[in-house]
């Protein structure tokens, strides 16, 4: 028997029909035809489909209005946009109207009357108020001095591409937390949030999103904002069980103290626990993957006196913003009948797109000065692994090396030289690229960060790198223009010296160990699921552990983030983490469990107290119950297999 | 069974005029975009209307009488299975206690058997009875056809054929949702059960409540969580 994507059977000539169609498809695109020479050759209207051809037609293998699949989205035209610089968060004052309350250290619970729920969500769990909770640890000792306001929206008009073969999108997102949508409307990436350590900030969030069916029948308007990789309480770090409604807000206060600050480096923690490149997203129990997609995410960077976003200073990193940018990865499907972006609610396995967008446009272009840059590259997801590399699509044979300098949030030792690197949901690597020497060594004018892993489903990629200069792997192409101009920032190849690493010498108190296993198509984490009113164990606070963690669920690879703290890896398969040819050395979040993994993790847990999370970040198998919960208190347990 | 060209799916949907836009008037410089309204877009995905028979031998048709504009539970099984229909079976018993007097009232629970040719209805009314099945609880069976395009179109099915052959192995989630707002989740069968009825609550009433109303109406479920 065969079926289409909608589940309707199809007889064997059809279904032959309907597989050419996509191997003819398939051909073109690999051939590299763009729009214009598909028109030009007759196969595309001026619509943007391709004509109605025997094994040509555009929907003759199923790929309808309605149907959300990889390989039916519409055809787009790769560099016609350039890439969106991302605004700052403006900082506020406590006399803004959004500050009519200032935040406080316990939640501010009293019932709206207009909508019949608490003014702030903070205290709530699972929705379920709990009086008394989720107060601020140490907001007394480290007094906010840095206010701002971000306000979840949706907006009706947002520009993916100027590709007229696709829609204005109805995304959700975060604005800069003004009130007219006219003049600050909801944005993807929500606008990179810029804080220094040291000085303890306050954002406010407000859920504005819209109640009712939502547009393309994905996205749910209960919302919690994770702030992906910082040392924050769980009051403020945004876990799946504490998620507010629409009507609501909820205050995210942050140290922005290094871990230790309590324990032992007060009174503002260890400066090599410093962290960088983080990021924020939606993070509701079951539905993170669906309203993460629909928009609700975007970076925060953290600078020190180090890192100081300033490149005459410090470490002499490439200057914030000008020479120092964010991109933001995100693989999308779009509906080819109403052009907008699409999502399966239904789907077990993980989403991978078609189409590649950074900072929210598909496929940009950026036009980069002879100097080098830093970039923040981020694996926004849903279930998508990336390796990436440097290419020179006018001499795509060419091996270009850049510098690694960052794993995740956090900058390694010295920087290492790679051609390559790989990235799992949610990892992150900040990367020196010199366009200079690029243009001198390789007479590059310009240069595609391409993908080459490939991956065709959600379980896993399939491990095969393909070949260099195929443009629909391309993400952003750097168009190299100008004369060398003056460069302050540091040389990677002069070995600079960031952090040094924590040392990973103390004996942990415990080894604790966790396999990520699948049956009957069921996540499971030790043969348990997520639950929001089960906490699996207890780690004693200011101690050192030792996780094993093991992916025993066959032919799938879970990139598994642990909230709170960040670990080093000790071994991977028996082994001690490489540098080479992929970087897994340095702090991470994130770890990628690929096929038959098992990995050991050095943790130090230290200042906050209570519960976190542990899960698989392709965000379609966290939403069905790849994750747990664990907590910190004074008193840990002994239990080695939670 | 349901044999569908694209043209009689477009005018299914009301899309033809759209199908002669784009095929045949290349000339239109802007492509005209046809957004199905979220539910629609959903039934189209998803819901298919066979007609289906319950464990009581009523037939019934799927989208019309079971979906539209309800609060629902979804799962798969079959009367003979050893492995884990049994668990879970046993678990949305618990399930069913846990929500009280609403399923039946506003939430439903629909078993679709992997098994058409051996679970007739009688078959099927055997294995309700066998687990104290309260009311709003219904056991499906239909033709194979028609249960194996439903099992698809609810995404009951492994990527890789011959995983999806073995039904000893059939995935073992819940589907639940509120059709009005278009909202679906889905959780392991084996979770545990009070988590899943606050699972279940949270979807279908979690459009219209408050977490003021919600403290009363769950004041048990929530009494549980403060005690921890």
């Amino acid at each position: 028997m065969y079926f289409n994507i909608f589940g309707y059977k199809l007889s064997r000539r059809r279904w032959k029909e309907a597989l050419s169609a996509q191997k003819n498809r398939q051909e073109l695109i690999t051939a590299g035809l763009g729009r214009r020479e598909l028109f030009k050759l007759g196969l595309l209207t001026s619509g943007g489909y391709l004509v109605a051809q025997s094994g040509l037609s555009a929907w003759a293998d199923g790929c309808g209005p309605g149907v959300c699949q990889l390989g039916c989205s519409p055809p787009t035209t790769p560099f016609i946009d350039p890439l969106t610089i991302v605004p700052i968060l403006p900082e506020r004052q406590l006399t803004d109207p959004g500050f009519a309350t200032p935040p406080s250290v316990c939640p501010n619970n009293a019932i709206n009357p207009a909508t019949q729920l608490p003014f702030e969500g903070r205290g709530q769990f699972n929705g379920v108020l709990r009086p008394g909770t989720d107060c601020f640890q140490f907001f007394n000792q480290f007094p906010p001095q840095k206010f701002f306001i971000e306000r979840m929206r949706q907006n009706t008009n947002f520009r993916i591409t100027s590709d007229p073969n696709i829609a204005p999108q109805t995304i959700w997102g975060f604005n800069q937390g003004g009130i007219d949508p006219t003049t600050d409307p909801a944005i993807f990436p929500g606008p990179t949030i810029v804080t220094r350590y040291q000085t303890p900030m306050v954002v406010r969030r407000f859920n504005e999103l819209p109640s009712g069916a939502p547009a393309g029948g994905f996205g749910v308007p209960e919302t919690s904002t994770h702030l992906h990789n910082f040392h924050s309480g769980p009051e403020s770090d945004g876990g799946p069980c504490r998620w507010f409604f629409s009507g609501q807000y909820f205050d995210y206060y942050h140290t922005m103290q290094q871990a230790g600050f309590s324990f032992d480096f007060p009174p503002t923690g260890d400066v090599n626990e410093t962290l960088s490149t983080l990021w924020y997203h939606d993070h509701r129990v079951d539905h993170t993957a669906e309203n993460v997609y629909k928009g609700l995410a975007g970076f925060h960077l953290i600078f020190n006196q180090f890192d100081t976003g300033d490149e005459t200073t410090g470490f002499h990193l490439p200057s914030f913003p000008q020479f120092d940018i964010p991109l933001f990865l995100a693989d999308k499907l779009i509906d080819p009948g109403s052009g907008q972006i699409c999502f399966d609610t239904f789907g077990f396995d993980g989403l991978v797109g078609d189409k590649f967008l950074v900072n929210g446009k598909i496929q940009p272009f950026f036009e980069v000065q002879k100097r080098r840059y830093r970039f923040r590259v981020l694996d926004g997801g849903p279930s998508r692994f990336y390796q990436f590399f440097l290419t020179n699509p006018d001499n795509p044979g060419q091996s270009i090396p850049f510098w690694q300098i960052a794993n995740d949030g956090n900058l390694l030792p010295t920087p290492i030289q790679v051609t390559s690197a790989r990235i799992g949901v949610a990892e992150r690597v900040d990367v020196i690229i010199d366009f200079n020497q690029i243009a001198q060594a390789f007479g590059a004018t310009r240069l595609w960060l391409e993908n080459r892993l490939e991956q065709v489903n959600g379980r896993a990629p399939t491990g095969k790198i393909l070949p260099a200069g195929q443009i629909q792997n391309a993400l952003v192409e750097f168009r190299i223009t100008g004369n060398p101009v003056a460069d302050g920032s540091v040389d990677p190849a002069t070995g600079p010296q960031f952090y040094n690493l924590p040392s990973t010498t103390p004996t942990p108190r415990i080894t604790r160990n966790f396999k990520f296993e699948r049956s009957n198509g069921q996540w499971a984490i030790n043969g348990q699921f997520m639950d929001c009113n089960v906490i699996r164990f207890t780690v004693q606070r200011n101690s050192v552990e030792k996780w094993v963690l093991q992916n025993s669920s066959g032919g799938w690879q879970h990139p598994i983030h642990i909230h709170f703290e960040e670990f080093q890896l000790l071994s991977i398969d028996g082994q001690p983490p490489p540098s080479s040819p992929l970087v897994q050395t340095g702090r991470k979040d994130v770890i990628r469990l690929e096929f038959g993994t098992t990995a050991e993790l050095f943790f130090r847990f230290r200042d906050f107290r209570n519960d976190y999370p542990m899960h698989c970040h392709n965000t379609v198998h966290e939403d069905h119950a790849m994750m747990l919960l664990w907590q910190i208190q004074d008193v840990g347990d002994n239990n080695i297999e939670p | 069974m349901i044999a569908m060209t694209r043209r009689s799916w477009l005018a299914a949907v009301g899309l033809a005029p759209l199908a002669a836009t784009a095929a045949e008037n290349p000339k239109s410089q802007q492509r005209t975009f046809q957004n199905i309204p979220p539910r629609e877009l959903l039934r189209l995905r998803h819901f298919p209307n066979s007609e289906l028979v319950t464990h009581q031998g009523k037939k019934v048709r799927f989208y019309d009488d079971l979906i539209k504009g309800r609060k629902v539970v979804i799962n798969f099984m079959y009367a003979k299975c050893e492995g884990i229909c049994v668990p879970v079976t046993a678990n949305l018993v618990k399930v069913q206690k846990i929500l009280k007097g609403r399923v039946g009232r506003d939430i439903f629970m629909y078993s679709i058997t992997l098994k058409p040719e051996e679970d007739t209805p009688e078959v099927l009314n055997k294995y309700a009875r066998t687990f104290h099945v309260g009311p709003g609880w219904l056991f499906l069976t239909g033709k194979p056809g028609d249960i194996e395009v439903l099992r698809r179109k609810l995404g009951f099915v492994y990527a890789d054929p011959i995983e999806d052959a073995d039904k000893s192995n059939h995935i073992g989630m819940l589907r639940f949702g509120n059709e009005m707002f278009a909202r679906w989740a889905a959780c392991p069968g084996q979770a545990h059960a009070d988590w899943i009825a606050i699972s279940i609550l949270s979807e279908v009433d979690g459009p219209t409540r408050t977490a003021a109303k919600q403290t009363t109406r769950n004041g048990s479920l929530a009494a549980k969580e403060n005690g921890k």
